[in-house]
């Protein structure tokens, strides 16, 4: 029997290194071609970590870039001024609503962006009217992009502390619901509010679909320009973007991973 | 405590009133979502059945039979069978070869992670990653060409049509399927293999007879989210291919931004729908998988 379970492990040893090292590659070369591609024009790299020639020579990329970090915070923002109290208040005092807010949290997983652009089109034509059509405003449909992996998030921080509990404690101690809110539930449930602003924060740089078709600009539409007049830069400009991405997010899982692992001694 | 005597019936009198005033703590959230997630909704499925001037017709869902419609609608469900199938297979494969390693080793972690990262790396960027790797001049074609003499494109460039978009896709929905499937892997115990064997079972009657159609839920349904997945995708494709519009999110796109054809101001909103439609039947499907594996592999 144990020879059987020695000959299988040293079989699925070997399967696993031929798929790692077979997906390993596929995976891994196309960004050593980035880096290959973006280096063919020594200049590349030198001016894209030097931001006043930058946006001297690429004003839209300069702009988009901007533009970009502007949303992602302000989503961020949104979305938490918006989800966070909500998601309380309504584990606090509404339970039997709370389906119908998950439902409505988690519907735009099933309406690709691309049939969201074509229905926010008119909605926007008042946005213009109200609030003018700087790229900023595009923060209005972000917010709605990103609800539902912000709502994964914080429902799972809620998940995991006694919420009623806490409530009942501050309010017979006289605290008002403010209070109870903003001080005593919201500093427990620190850490999935952070990740649900990561992961805004690093949905909002990829996005591309409606800023491109609502005719505004971001980093993903600024690059996509860019493309068109200069391959090189657009590549380097492409692989920044992405290990950005990569940080922001191995960041999250690693915050993830601890927040697992000191739970579970307890 | 005579305080206390005092406010307590307070309180349940006042029960009912509290209802009321606490659902206007919700009114922001819903004003919210119904201004920019309900209104675009149903613009777009009232927007399918109505006329040029208003009033409803069947005109534009009508028009959705017309034969460049319906191509890009077959070519789009391809696209996404094709790569939702490989990038099954073989996300399958990579999640079954991390389950038989370390449980909490390093390669797992980083593997996870990793796929974490590149199941969100689509769009502009992922478009330009292929560019420079078997783009005209990328890294690999000028490589296989000089050392190899190889010509990736001697049948024609297919980077920029439906294989290209195949094998883009793929390497968003690998580690998707890693992501979805793993869990369900986790959920197979070493308990079932001893028991299969302890019975005279041979590895293949192990896989075809308990391993396979315990898993077959699962991998069905992983395979159906990442269906959906390529299928509502636009920004990898949009930025690959500039000529043409082969699948039905560029179609979208060409309704959206082309002049409009007299009495088809509508057919952009009809073609959403379909999409919806589409991704509605799958996600059905899906969630029904989804309670059976929770079932038996929970």
């Amino acid at each position: 029997m144990a020879g059987v379970n020695a000959r299988r492990a040293s079989r699925q040893r070997v399967l696993r290194w031929v798929v790692l090292i077979v997906l390993g590659i596929f995976f891994l070369l196309p960004l050593a071609a980035m880096v290959e591609f973006s280096t063919r024009d020594s200049q590349t790299w030198p001016l894209l970590v030097n931001w006043p020639r930058l946006s001297g020579t690429y004003p839209d990329l300069a702009e988009g870039i901007v533009a970009s970090l502007e949303q992602a915070g302000l989503t961020a923002l949104l979305m938490l001024v918006l989800l966070v109290p909500t998601a309380i208040w309504v584990r606090l005092r509404l339970p039997r609503i709370r389906r119908l807010v998950e439902f409505l949290c988690l519907l735009p997983l099933t309406i690709p962006a691309i049939v969201l652009v074509v229905g926010l089109a008119p909605v926007y034509a008042w946005v213009v009217y109200f609030l003018g059509g700087s790229s900023i405003t595009l923060v209005f449909a972000y917010t709605i992009l990103v609800l539902p992996y912000a709502y994964r998030s914080i429902d799972a921080g809620l998940a995991a502390i006694d919420v009623k509990t806490l409530a009942e404690a501050a309010r017979s101690l006289g605290a008002g619901w403010t209070t109870v809110i903003v001080r005593v539930v919201l500093p427990n449930i620190r850490s999935a509010v952070l990740s649900a602003a990561f992961l805004s924060v690093a949905l909002v740089l990829g996005e591309y679909t409606i800023a491109s078709l609502l005719n505004r600009t971001n980093l993903q539409v600024s690059i996509a320009l860019l493309g068109k007049s200069s391959a090189t830069m657009s590549v380097a400009v492409s692989l920044t973007a992405l290990l950005l991405a990569f940080v922001l997010l191995l960041l999250l899982s690693l915050f993830g991973d601890r927040r697992k692992s000191t739970k579970e001694p307890a | 405590m005579a305080e206390i005597a005092t406010t307590a019936p307070q309180t349940v009198a006042r029960r009912p009133r509290l209802r009321g005033t606490a659902l206007l703590g919700t009114v922001p959230f819903f004003a919210y979502v119904a201004i920019f997630l309900i209104i675009p909704t149903l613009v777009v499925v009232i927007g399918a059945f109505a006329g040029d001037g208003g009033g409803m017709t069947f005109a534009n869902v009508k028009a959705l039979t017309d034969s460049y419609i319906l191509d890009a609608f077959g070519r789009s469900i391809l696209l996404s069978a094709v790569s939702a199938l490989v990038g099954a297979v073989l996300g399958g494969l990579l999640a079954y070869a991390l389950v038989t390693a370390k449980p909490r080793g390093v390669l797992r972690r980083i593997v996870t992670a990793a796929a974490g990262v590149l199941a969100q790396f689509g769009g502009v960027t992922l478009a330009f990653a292929f560019l420079a790797t078997i783009g005209l001049s990328g890294f690999l074609t000028v490589w296989l060409h000089d050392h190899l003499s190889i010509d990736l494109y001697a049948n024609g460039v297919w980077l920029f049509e439906l294989p290209g978009l195949i094998l883009v896709y793929t390497y968003f929905q690998i580690p998707l399927m890693v992501i979805v499937f793993l869990p369900a892997l986790d959920g197979i115990r070493p308990q079932w293999r001893e028991a299969t064997e302890s019975l005279g079972g041979t590895t293949w009657q192990y896989w075809t007879r308990v391993a396979g159609p315990l898993l077959a839920p699962a991998f069905l349904g992983s395979t159906l989210l990442l269906f959906a997945n390529a299928f509502s995708a636009y920004a990898t494709a949009a930025a690959l291919v500039s000529q043409g519009s082969p699948i039905i999110p560029l179609q979208i796109r060409g309704a959206l931004t082309s002049e409009v054809v007299l009495g088809q101001q509508n057919l952009g909103k009809a073609m959403a729908l379909g999409m919806v439609l589409v991704v509605a039947v799958v996600m059905g499907m899906y969630s029904l998988l989804e309670r059976r594996t929770a079932k038996w592999l929970g």
